[in-house]
């Protein structure tokens, strides 16, 4: 009996399902797909080379400074760094006195009040505090924006498909638009944004911009791998010590495993089949 | 609970004899994954998956707990507190990484559990309930992970809630009321947030009680094995203890280090970008994907685009995903083929593996957008998947023509060039010919 009912029920599915697919079949025949102009021109990032790539990779601390010069001198204006703090600027080495340093001289003030008579106020930023929001919300940075809100930079690696390569061609993939590409205004062409239009201007325009302290020339290409090496550690601070850590794990349970079989094996040497013994009795 | 030749407890010392007569804890470890437990000796590493996927749970629940030390459960401030944890908790970071993949490993186990279990037929007499428990572990697990993905609060937690909580807004009539009444609210915000978060705590905890339930369900009539064959005589077993506590110990290590590698060295492989966004109700997401794990169901849900008769395309997708869940329960009664394992039933097993790469097809159409071709392959791999328990299971219990099974356990491990072991082997342990199992 249930047999029977399972068979008209799975018969009812089959039609079910078979009469969504002859429309949808049908739909699809008949309409031609065009391809959007996206579609055409849209480009993916390709794989980079980082430092901190594969699992014996890790952050060189000297690039996420050049980074943090450029996050500083470029993104700040407008981008927030919300979950980072200036005290966490002492995991990329810098000293405790240059960390002091860089809060007391961040262009913007952290929100407060005036111990006095509590009326809102500002105060300059100490190393506990975390990176402040250069708009003081939401609506005054689409103000700021034409309209469009620059988004928070701590997890933004983590937050778009391709990571630190996406991140990467996106700085660096400004252009002109081709000539059948409308790109609205106040908006800027770049193929590798859905949408190839981007409200952000292009952030990083010439060589020099940033000035570099260690040697390292400050082309284009090179700031943007740095800040993005930086936004890569802002979204996952302690990638370093996951691998490290990682490593010895595995050192440990595949030594571990290893063992493991052997016991296994040796317990189970009196159940398994004899092969000897076959040989034994053949001969 | 066990065959009459299975070791019986005997406390050795003082204290193991003074708890004995009290509180004989000792006693039910012993017969349970103890030297008390006669398991076949034939089984693959197939079955190292039901005591992996119960590892895989408890570390759920201890990192569970530990991490809801440090969440919030409110719109406003759950995200950040996800950030707080990864930033400031000490090994924070390993404690989150450790849960969300641990959901994943936690599934694949189980996922491993249930295609071994309808591979090798194991649902069949007299394994029924442990099959029936299983599934409803299955479907706990499933619940507690949508809310568990949901507490992140990213884009994906808050749209994944939406669209989900949305399918029971397809039931006609009501469906829009208990939805609002279920989620505290017309879209997913602190309300649901909080109710999810305690749901969340408090499921892990039925499983845990129903895992205990299938474990002791499954100590009635003992272990299957991959011949399907029952156990016979006293040396078609082997103790629990210590050969698959010994044979465990190697598959947890190997699971350990599969787990390691996802943790340590692509911690977010499995998870989703869009979710380090923070849940942004103005926002919808280009393409709005479940965890991997629902995939294939969530192919099955979009693959129902046009009204069959009087029931809307919507409803019918959601009618279709639970009883894609559902249908699998019904597989004891399904399957009246009196040869379990698919060893021996040839035309079972390809029926099985076309199944499989259905699963796998499903599950690819799952994470693509809904849009064509993959809306019509979804379409036929559904319509194969129903086709499967509920047409080829049945018919094929009728026509197959199985292949002979071998005669016991012993048999299919020693071969038939060995001499089949003497029979006075078996009388001497009991007078019963056939030892049927003792509860």
């Amino acid at each position: 009996m249930i047999r029977l009912l399972a068979f008209v029920v799975g018969l009812g599915f089959l039609a079910a399902s078979g009469c969504s697919f002859v429309n949808g079949f049908g739909t699809w025949i008949s309409t031609e797909t065009e391809k959007s102009i996206e579609y055409k021109y849209l480009k993916h990032a390709h794989a980079e080379e980082w430092s901190f790539s594969g699992p014996f990779g890790r952050y060189d601390n000297q690039q996420l400074q050049r980074g943090f010069r450029v996050f500083r001198d470029t993104c700040s204006g407008c981008h927030s760094l919300k979950y980072v703090a200036f005290r966490n600027l002492e995991e990329i080495d810098y000293t405790e006195a240059e960390v002091r340093a860089i809060a007391d001289q961040w262009p913007i003030q952290v929100p407060s009040i005036n111990p006095q008579d509590g009326a809102p106020n500002t105060r300059k930023a100490l190393p506990s505090d975390n990176f402040p929001n250069p708009f003081p919300n939401a609506v005054a940075a689409r103000a700021a924006n034409n309209n469009a809100l620059p988004p928070d930079l701590s997890l933004i690696v983590k937050a778009r498909e391709g990571g630190a390569d996406y991140i990467h061609a996106l700085l660096v993939g400004y252009g002109d638009a081709p000539a059948d590409v409308e790109v609205g205004q106040g908006l800027h062409y770049n193929p590798y944004f859905h949408g190839l239009a981007i409200a952000m201007p292009r952030p990083l325009n010439s060589d020099g911009q940033v000035t570099y302290t260690d040697g390292t020339e400050a082309t284009v290409d090179q700031m943007a791998r740095d800040v993005t090496a930086f936004l890569m550690w802002t979204a996952e601070p302690k990638m370093d010590t996951r691998k490290n850590v990682g490593i010895a794990v595995l050192i440990f349970l595949i030594f571990a495993t290893i063992l493991a079989y052997f016991a296994y094996r040796n317990v189970w040497a009196d159940k398994k089949p004899k092969k000897k013994k076959k040989d034994e009795a053949a001969a | 609970m066990s065959f009459p030749w299975a070791q019986q407890y005997e406390p050795k010392n003082g204290f193991t004899k003074w708890m004995d007569s009290r509180l004989p804890i000792f006693r039910l470890v012993h017969g349970a994954v103890g030297p008390g437990y006669p398991v076949p000796r034939n089984l693959n590493y197939f079955w190292n998956f039901g005591v992996l996927a119960g590892f895989a749970l408890m570390v759920q629940i201890v990192t569970g707990i530990i991490l809801a030390m440090h969440y919030r459960a409110d719109g406003a401030i759950a995200f950040a507190s996800v950030e707080h944890i990864m930033r400031n908790v000490n090994e924070g970071w390993f404690l989150r990484y450790a849960h969300a993949n641990g959901a994943s490993f936690f599934f694949i186990a189980m996922y491993i559990h249930i295609g071994r279990n309808i591979y090798y037929g194991s649902y069949k007499a007299p394994r029924e309930m442990v099959f029936l428990l299983g599934m409803v572990i299955y479907l706990l697990a499933m619940a507690t992970a949508f809310m568990g993905y949901v507490l992140p609060w990213g884009q994906m937690s808050f749209w994944g809630a939406k669209v989900i909580t949305g399918l029971i807004g397809a039931i006609p009539f009501v469906g829009e009321s208990i939805q609002t009444w279920l989620l505290g609210g017309f879209a997913p915000d602190t309300a649901a947030l909080n109710r999810f978060f305690s749901l969340h705590y408090l499921l892990p905890f039925v499983i845990a009680g129903v895992v205990i339930l299938h474990i002791w369900a499954l100590h009635i009539p003992g272990s299957g094995n991959p011949t399907g064959v029952d156990v016979k005589s006293p040396q078609d077993t082997v103790p629990f203890h210590p050969y698959y506590t010994a044979k465990d110990g190697f598959g947890l290590g190997v699971y350990l280090i599969a787990f390691a590698i996802m943790v340590f060295f692509l911690p977010n492989a499995l998870g989703h970008a869009d979710n380090y966004i923070e849940a942004n109700p103005l926002s919808t997401p280009a393409h709005i994907v479940p965890e991997w794990y629902y995939y294939p169901f969530y192919a099955i849900l979009r693959s129902f685009t046009s009204d069959f008769f009087f029931i809307e395309a919507k409803l019918m997708g959601v009618i279709a995903m639970f009883s894609a869940i559902l249908v699998v329960f019904l597989l004891p009664w399904l399957d009246n083929s009196p040869v379990r394992s698919a060893n021996y039933r040839p035309k079972f097993r390809m029926f099985f593996y076309i199944w499989l790469v259905d699963l796998v097809v499903l599950f690819y159409c799952g994470g693509m957008p809904a849009e064509e071709p993959y809306v019509m392959i979804s379409q036929i791999a559904t319509a194969y998947y129903f086709s499967f328990f509920l047409i080829i299971i049945p018919v094929l219990a009728k026509i197959e023509r199985t292949t002979p099974l071998p005669n016991s356990i012993t048999e299919s491990v020693l071969g038939h060039d060995e001499p089949v072991a003497p029979v006075a082997t078996t009388k001497s342990t009991s007078g019963d010919p056939s030892p049927q199992p003792a509860v």
